[in-house]
């Protein structure tokens, strides 16, 4: 027998792309090429199959990527026969749009709105499908899995409309847009074992391997040429692996060996143990590294 | 490993938040960081034990925020369950965010203060327990160390709650009443040996077992989301009506009613996923291609032929007001049931329920937000729905402004 919590959150994550697909008149799915945007454009696969996805994948592109990512976008993007738009954050500061930040870990991280709004009204878009969960959100009892957003692109908790049952409320005045999160529910292992259940590749680089890092407030910076020299100090080569990928400049490394599936959710489930069966003492996973993170509000 | 959804409620300080953070460390939930964080802070506000209702701190501390705080998601896991408690807030004007936590639960988790026993808003709770048709009721009577763990007196409460359950509620419930200790942990993972008189299961023990309910064996109704027409060359003809199954069970080969028509025919082929399959069960979605050519759409139902459904042009339902703006008489606005819009008329208000006394005013002239009461309501063309204590999968849906487009509305059919 599958995994009943599996099935059960596949089955939820597949009614609400179905419902985008009978609501709106123009979505799009906003495609990184994580494993979050994966585990979407798979849940999106079945939810059409034998069908080909309905909409559009959208990438937007901040120039800072790990290169890996960027072939295996497009990889899978032809598998699929998917339509895959990308839009760059470059273009919107060649355009005037929005000024790079300075600094020596200057990141393009808050740039990709502008340049997602932009894509948003270029294409007219209704619905951007997103791989947003709970469990990584402090503010989760406001998230919707139909999140309306005014047309500056602005969420406004007033707005938020209370979700019953399955029924989602997709009515919108021109001009606005929803943001869906079908994978709301979903935990980070939930996703990884999704994965593994799916046979799905994911990028290289969430696997263990070697790189060359530096330390910065206690994390661990990939080595790049976006980053000043002045900051990289003291590289050195280790095991890591990311457990997000994103703009390269504000990705942080954990420290692991996990190199295959099993290992990585072995890594992370570990993470859950118990205080009470009180194994975690020193051997601290770097899931519990990210826990404690992201513990400031505990 | 399976997924059991509670909403909880209880009144301010009646020991919510402690509890909470009782079941999450009892279940191995808490992190060590969030545990020495408990530790660190109870010591310095000079406890001689742990308070747990620090762990949810973060989660719940919105509250205190105003009327914008509405549901909470807390996900925690034991070996064999999944736990997601939808907690709302305790104060009366948020019957809304009650009820939209509490929509999908499958179990209500009623805390109250062993010394102040049932108040209005445990009536008030149970009265929304009820109306959303929430089966398994587990009735936490809390604080029992401050009536010196007496049987007694947890015996009287249970009894006044049955009591009011049997007033509301005729309707065969699941209740189980639990005498606890949240601050020291008695009767939370195992039975308490301060209440040698308590000889059933311990909560959480209780919460790993309970049976959650299923739409199997209710009568099939299955109502389509999207037509999925790929058009490419392979699959030229293919047609497939893409859906949740909302009860029962459709098989390859049923004999199935297309409404509002009422055309008979079968199901030729049922896929999921792209994958044939042979049956699917109340809660999941499939594919389903019919025998004969039907130009069905989205908002359709099929569903078997036992008992036919009735198309209704006009209902009684009760409602729960959520927009801020009062609702008056003739107000028109969109329906949507599942997958179905449908323009509505709300007639004629019938009766505004007082949710702590469960008595009703007859032909109140508004509904303010929260208000909950009985309406009837005209429809521009005919809903294929049951009442819902018969059918929680069939018989609710919401009410959208027609101008602002927001959910204004919950209502449950009579
Ligand atoms: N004596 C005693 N106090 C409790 C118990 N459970 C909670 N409390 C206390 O009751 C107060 C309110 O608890 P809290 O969990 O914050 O209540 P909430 O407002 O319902 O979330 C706090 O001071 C708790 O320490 C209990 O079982 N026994």
């Amino acid at each position: 027998m599958k995994n009943d919590l599996l099935n059960s959150l596949e089955d939820e994550a597949i009614y609400i792309m179905r419902e985008v697909a009978g609501q709106f008149k123009n979505p799009v799915l906003l495609f990184s090429g994580g494993k979050d945007s994966i585990t979407l454009v798979r849940l999106a696969q079945k939810a059409f199959a034998p069908g080909k996805i309905p909409f559009p994948l959208l990438h937007i592109d901040t120039g800072h990527n790990f290169p890996e990512t960027i072939a295996f976008r497009d990889r899978l993007a032809k598998q699929l026969g998917a339509d895959l738009i990308v839009r760059y954050v470059q273009d919107s500061i060649d355009q005037g749009k929005v000024v790079e930040e300075t600094g020596a870990m200057a990141s393009r991280n808050s740039l990709q709105t502008v340049t997602l709004l932009d894509a948003i009204e270029e294409f007219g878009f209704d619905a951007c499908i997103g791989g947003a969960r709970r469990d990584e959100e402090k503010a989760r009892a406001k998230e919707r899995v139909f999140s309306v957003r005014d047309a500056f692109g602005q969420w406004d908790e007033k707005r938020q409309r209370p979700e019953l049952f399955d029924l989602l409320n997709g009515r919108i005045h021109p001009g606005e847009n929803v943001r869906v999160f079908p994978i709301s529910n979903w935990t980070e292992l939930d996703v990884w074992k999704y994965i593994q259940r799916e046979e799905l590749e994911i990028p290289s680089i969430y696997f263990a391997h070697q790189r060359e890092v530096f330390q910065l407030n206690g994390q661990l910076i990939p080595r790049s040429d976006f980053i000043d020299e002045v900051v990289q100090a003291d590289i050195q080569t280790r095991w890591v692996r990311f457990r997000t990928v994103g703009d390269i400049t504000c990705t942080a490394a954990v420290p692991s060996e996990a190199n295959s599936l099993d290992s990585v959710i072995f890594e992370i489930s570990q993470s859950k143990v118990s205080e009470r069966g009180a194994r975690l003492d020193d051997k601290r996973s770097e899931a519990a590294m990210e826990e404690r993170k992201k513990a400031g509000y505990f | 490993m399976d997924l059991l959804k509670i909403a909880t409620a209880g009144s301010v300080d009646d020991g919510k938040s402690t509890l909470i953070g009782r079941l999450m460390y009892e279940a191995g939930a808490l992190k060590q960081d969030q545990l020495q964080h408990i530790e660190q802070k109870s010591r310095k506000s000079g406890y001689d034990y742990l308070d747990f209702s620090l762990a949810t701190d973060g989660l719940l501390a919105e509250r205190e925020q105003g009327i914008t705080i509405d549901v909470s998601h807390i996900y925690f896991s034991t070996p064999s369950r999944r736990f997601v408690i939808a907690d709302s807030p305790g104060h009366v004007e948020y019957t809304r965010n009650m009820i939209t936590g509490a929509s999908t639960a499958n179990l209500s988790l009623i805390l109250v203060d062993a010394r102040k026993g049932i108040t209005a808003q445990t009536r008030r709770h149970f009265y929304i327990s009820c109306l959303l048709g929430i089966k398994q009721v587990v009735l936490c009577i809390n604080k029992m160390d401050l009536v010196d763990y007496s049987e007694s007196r947890f015996n009287e409460i249970v009894t006044a709650f049955s009591e009011m359950a049997d007033q509301l509620c005729p309707k065969k419930l699941n209740i189980t009443s639990i005498p606890v200790s949240a601050l020291h942990g008695e009767n939370i993972a195992t039975n308490s040996e301060l209440m040698p008189w308590y000889k059933e299961p311990a909560l959480l023990p209780l919460l790993e077992s309970v049976k959650t309910e299923t739409n199997i064996e209710q009568d099939t109704v299955f109502q389509v989301q999207y037509v999925l027409r790929p058009k490419t060359n392979e699959l030229h003809d293919y047609r497939a009506y893409l859906g949740k199954v909302r009860s029962g069970v459709l098989r390859t080969g049923d004999p199935v009613v297309v409404y509002p028509e009422g055309q008979e025919t079968r199901v030729k082929q049922l896929e999921q996923y792209g994958e044939r399959v042979e049956e699917v069960q109340a809660g999941v979605n499939c594919s389903v291609m019919l025998e004969g050519e039907f130009g069905i759409s989205r908002g359709q139902i099929l569903a078997g032929t036992t008992n036919r459904l009735q198309g209704l042009q006009q209902i009684k339902a009760t409602i729960c007001w959520m927009d801020n703006a009062v609702l008056t008489p003739g107000k028109v606005c969109w329906l949507q049931y599942g997958t179905q819009m449908v323009k509505a008329k709300i007639q004629q208000l019938n009766a505004l329920v007082d949710t702590s006394t469960f008595e009703s005013a007859e032909n109140p002239e508004q509904f303010a937000l929260n208000d909950i009461g009985e309406v009837s309501i005209q429809l521009a063309s005919r809903l294929f729905v049951q009442p819902y204590l018969e059918s929680r999968a069939n018989g609710a849906f919401i009410l959208i402004d027609n101008m602002s487009n927001t959910t204004a509305g919950v209502g449950f059919i009579r």
